[in-house]
């Protein structure tokens, strides 16, 4: 069973895809841009993710499948218009088929009614132009046989196929022994048979096999020579069968051929049971089989339109009457076997050339150091050589990094439907705009991009977005706009979520804020900072509870999730005009911008991240409370001095602040903190090393990295500085000098 | 010697489905993600028997055998259509650009075989 | 004895049916003693080279160096053995060892010697050794006139080579199984 997982793991992974793809088609569509090519690519979609779905027996997948393909069909000939209101309806049943795909990969079970009021729309929708869509009704029966068989998996298609017909077939139904009956077959082939690349002489291979045979040619029809045309049907054929596997057997060798032929069956002994039972006509009994064989399912007693009530739950649901057969969630993509210009690559192996080019990088530039005092002009080889080299080493860093790199479209994907869910739940008129889907980051950090990033949408959904009314009454459009771009700015990627709502209630945060305990009642806050405070620990603004997946979790989640990605995450708000979430995310997770530091004889890296500002401060900055404890006032705020130097117990290190560089970082709780040092030698991005690989973990460090020069430089853990930092106050007899401090301080 | 079969889809799952099926009956498999994909495919290679979904972009299952009947080199190789369609109206359609048979979707890996075997020398 | 085990380059029995496994050691010296770790564990030999020290680690961590792209933790032997820390000079010598997946260098004045001798050649340490906190010796030597003592990386480099101290006033120590007071100042 393991292909069998593995081609599953295919099809979900297709199935991604291909929702996917679907959700840019139908805003396509619904922005009026699409044609139909749109529509085709739509229905393939449908049809696909159908047919794949069918062969695993996932029936009410399939099921609901069906009858959204018809309509689809309908649509892409012309047959109904795409108006607003049914693309609008094939949003929503993508939307559906979307949750079934998800039911049957997690193996889960959804409410039976859950696309019922799709399903009824979908149908009504083909019932105005006289199409029955419901894969019920009589006329269309293939596929709930398909439903049906695939729910018993291939042994049920492999019993019904070989199951003699019912209805046709003259033979008993299920005697233990098939009696040997003798069958006259007459055949004449037609011209066609030979144009569609059929070949009699395998259809007398295949009866051969059915039993004792004895064939007869009649070549009377053969034209002399010169009027024989290549292709043409000439030879009539008699064959005589003595078989135990019926008639529909001998019928079945001639499946494909029926209509470029006169076939002709006659049983020549038939037994007394059947004796009254005519042969029927050709050209009915050898109809391909499928389609003969009458379903055993029941069909639903009333379809759709019986249900006169407007309560969609009252419609039929045959459809979920059975269970989908449960699917192990299988991890990962499936590995496929194609031929084509893409291979699949572990992603550890990828990781390995980055950090393969990271050390190039790293030896690049020692070299380039240790050469430095020679002169260009008396080593022009080199020097040139040197230059090509990082040249080389440049577009090989990019050409690698692009190899973890995805479009974010992947991730934005899933918000249109994300909007529309939360518009409907919320009574709300909302459009999404989105613009720099093409804006490539790294693997992982999509990857996890996807949870920040449904939280934030929901949160301009539920808070920002006004009611309809409530914005006409500001004079604003009823529709609000929420608008998500991604764009690379200077080696980060900045994603910016803004919508047109309210803004954020400063008053109602910084009340909740001091209810809370987050916030000293008697703190002064800038209005960003107040804005900010949604992202501390134990703050959350939902009053409602949505049933968007992730529900309860708070913007302190997001602003975590964020920051282990290497990146930041603030709010923007204009009270009445709306507010803007802005991510700033690195562009992979292997290379950091650092800020490298002098703290007496050592260096570090400060990641750039978690930098405010940096500023020397004048002597009346400086507080100094319960005996030790420093404070620096910055802009109304007190902010805790953490001298490094002592905390890493380093000689040398400057002790007089206002002589020495304060650098104010922020820390995931939004605390923070001024980091005091001797100077900033600058920026550098830095390939970041672990520490751990060879020792433990080290408190106040996060990784290591090699500069220029060879030499390692640790990389600072800023959490960590203050976690050393508040341990070693409180052996201090001032513990109350922290909690005086009027400056965010979240539980530590 | 091993027969070749081309199959062209444009599901990744349904092509992983039928080289899995056509390996396990001893056949060489070589896949094309549509009709243009086919006919490039066809020109490159001796292929026994082709296998073709009819819905796929670029060039659908009908062109794609209506284009492959049109060399004298390929009108003897019998063409199988992959269908999920509940109407006859695509087997029909099928059947008159040229193809040989068809098989229904979703298949049985021995039916699939069982159902080359009569359309394959 | 995980390490002798491994290192046995030649198995040959004697008379009596006994096998003889042959062990490599490389030979250094810390001070006026003679040491000796297994030499399938070495992976290099390097002259010493300026640390880039690790902040809060006990004075045996000297600190970590690049080699190769590679972040290797320095450790210092003789601060290990109790003695003052060493005062490198470009004479002193980095052995780059190989503990379980883990890769470290342990910093000794210099390299003396390599050692072939049978497994049966060592012996046990004395109890009184153990207790003073130099657990990780597996045993002795004795070539000639010199004694030799073996370091049993492994017990010296337990998986978790610093025991980050929470609590404050703890200092962390270079981890040895069978000690639980610091030999380190």
């Amino acid at each position: 069973m393991d292909d069998l997982a593995q081609f599953k793991q295919t099809f979900f992974a297709e199935c991604e895809e291909l929702l996917g793809d679907l959700e840019g088609h139908l805003m396509a569509l619904q922005s009026g841009e699409g044609d139909n090519n749109t529509l085709n690519a739509v229905f393939r979609a449908i049809h696909s993710i159908k047919g794949g779905a069918g062969a695993f027996g996932f029936d009410r997948l399939v099921a609901f499948a069906h009858i959204f393909e018809t309509v689809l069909d309908l649509m892409r000939d012309g047959r109904l218009e795409p108006t607003p209101d049914s693309v609008l309806l094939v949003l929503h049943c993508a939307d559906i088929l979307s949750d079934l795909v998800k039911a049957a990969q997690n193996g889960t079970e959804l409410p039976a009614d859950h696309e019922n009021e799709g399903r009824k729309s979908l149908i009504d929708l083909a019932a105005t132009v006289g199409v029955n869509a419901d894969p019920h009704a009589a006329d269309d029966e293939l596929a709930a046989l398909d439903a049906q068989l695939a729910a018993g998996g291939p042994d049920a298609l492999m019993e019904a196929a070989a199951a003699p017909e019912p209805a046709a077939a003259p033979e008993p139904a299920a005697p233990a022994k098939a009696p040997m009956l003798k069958f006259l077959v007459k055949f004449t082939p037609r011209d066609a048979l030979y144009q569609r690349a059929n070949e009699p002489l395998i259809l007398i291979r295949e009866l051969k096999e059915l039993g004792s045979f004895l064939a007869k040619a009649d070549a009377e029809g053969v034209p002399p020579l010169d009027q024989i045309q290549p292709e043409g049907a000439y030879i009539k054929w008699e064959f005589e069968i003595e078989t135990d596997k019926g008639e529909q057997a001998i019928r079945d060798v001639f499946e494909f051929v029926i209509d470029d032929c006169e076939l002709e069956v006659t049983c020549l002994n038939p037994p007394a049971a059947a004796a009254e039972a005519p042969a029927q006509p050709a050209a009915d009994a050898a109809a391909p089989k499928p389609e003969a064989v009458t379903p055993a399912a029941p069909k639903p007693a009333t379809p759709a339109p019986a249900a006169a009530k407007a309560d969609p739950h009252a419609a039929g649901d045959g459809a979920t009457a059975k269970p989908a057969a449960a699917a192990k969630p299988e991890g990962g993509a499936g590995g496929e076997t194609k031929a084509v210009r893409s291979i699949r690559v572990d992603l550890d192996r990828v990781d390995k050339l980055v950090n393969m080019v990271g050390e190039l990088v790293i030896t690049h530039a020692m070299i380039a150091q240790q050469t430095e005092h020679l002169h260009a002009d008396q080593h022009p080889e080199l020097a040139n050589g040197l230059a090509e080299l990082s040249h080389h080493i440049r577009d090989l860093q990019e050409s690698v990094m692009a190899m973890r790199a995805q479009p974010v479209k992947s991730v934005f994907a899933r918000l249109p439907r994300l909007v529309r869910e939360l518009a409907m739940m919320t009574n709300k008129k909302i459009r999404l705009d989105m613009s720099g889907e093409n804006t490539e980051i790294d693997k992982t950090v999509i990857e996890q991009l996807g949870d920040p990033l449904t939280h934030m949408i929901r949160n301009s959904c539920d808070h920002g977005i006004e009611n309809p009314d409530d914005r006409v009454a500001v004079g604003k459009p009823p529709e609000g706009v929420i608008h998500v771009s991604a764009d690379q700015r200077g080696g980060r990627i900045v994603i910016e979520i803004t919508d047109d709502g309210r803004g954020i209630n400063r008053e109602k945060v910084m009340r909740k804020a001091i209810e809370k305990k987050l916030v000293a009642p008697d703190a002064t806050l800038s209005n960003e900072e107040i804005d900010n405070l949604i992202f501390l620990p134990g703050f959350s603004t939902a009053d409602t509870v949505s049933n968007i997946s992730g529900r309860g979790v708070g913007m302190d989640v997001v602003r975590q999730n964020i920051q282990s990605l290497g990146g930041r995450v603030h709010i923007q708000s204009r009270p009445g005009q709306g507010s803007s979430f802005i991510l700033t995310l690195p562009l992979t997770l292997a290379v950091l911008d650092g800020m490298v530091l002098k703290v007496g004889i050592q260096s570090y890296i400060l990641p750039l991240a978690n930098i405010v500002e940096s500023l020397r401060p004048e002597p009346d900055q400086i507080n100094i409370v319960a005996n030790q404890s420093e404070l620096l006032r910055i802009r109304g705020e007190y902010v805790p001095l953490v001298y490094l130097h002592r905390i890493f117990k380093v000689p040398g290190g400057i002790d007089d602040p206002t002589k020495a560089l304060v650098i104010i970082v922020e820390l995931e709780d939004s605390s923070k903190m001024g980091l005091v040092v001797d100077e900033i030698i600058g920026q550098q991005q830095v390939v970041i090393k672990s520490l751990e690989e060879n020792f433990d973990p080290i408190r106040g460090v996060g990784a290591a990295t090699i500069l220029g020069n060879g030499r390692v430089s640790l990389i600072l853990d800023v959490a960590g500085i203050k976690h050393i930092a508040e341990n070693e106050s409180q052996q201090r007899p001032s513990p109350q000098a922290r909690l005086a401090a009027p400056a965010l301080q979240a539980s530590a | 010697m091993t027969k070749r079969v081309l199959t062209v889809d444009d599901s990744k799952t349904m092509l992983q489905m039928l080289q899995f099926a056509l390996k396990q009956g001893g056949f060489e498999v070589i896949q094309g993600e549509n009709g243009q994909e086919g006919l490039d495919l066809l020109e490159a290679n001796d292929i026994d028997v082709i296998i073709t979904d009819i819905n796929m972009p670029v060039m659908d299952g009908i062109t794609f055998i209506k284009e492959l009947r049109k060399k004298p080199k390929n009108k003897a190789i019998p063409v199988l259509i992959l269908t999920t369609e509940s109407s006859q109206s695509k087997k029909e359609e099928g059947r008159s650009a040229g193809a040989t048979g068809w098989i229904v979707k979703p298949f049985d890996p021995g039916k699939l075989l069982e159902v080359i075997r009569k359309v394959s020398p | 004895m995980a390490s002798a085990e491994r290192a046995a380059g030649a198995t040959a029995t004697d008379h009596a049916g006994r096998s003889l496994r042959t062990v490599q050691l490389v030979s250094f010296t810390v001070g006026n003693e003679e040491y000796g770790v297994d030499i399938m564990a070495v992976r290099e030999i390097r002259a010493w080279s300026e640390t880039t020290p690790l902040p809060n680690t006990p004075e045996v961590v000297r600190g970590v160096i690049n080699m190769r792209g590679a972040i290797v933790p320095i450790f210092d032997l003789r601060a290990r053995f109790g003695m003052p820390r060493t005062e490198p000079t470009k004479y002193n010598v980095v052995i780059i060892v190989s503990v379980a997946s883990r890769i470290v260098g342990i910093l000794v004045d210099a390299v003396s010697d390599i050692i072939t001798i049978n497994e049966d050649e060592i012996r046990p340490m004395p109890n009184m050794e153990q207790v003073s906190g130099l657990g990780f010796m597996e045993g002795l030597i004795t070539v000639g006139e010199r004694m030799v003592g073996l370091i049993g990386l492994e017990r010296m480099f337990s998986s978790r080579m610093l025991e980050a101290a929470d609590s404050a006033g703890n200092k962390p120590m270079l981890a040895g199984p069978s000690e639980s007071t610091g030999a380190a100042a």
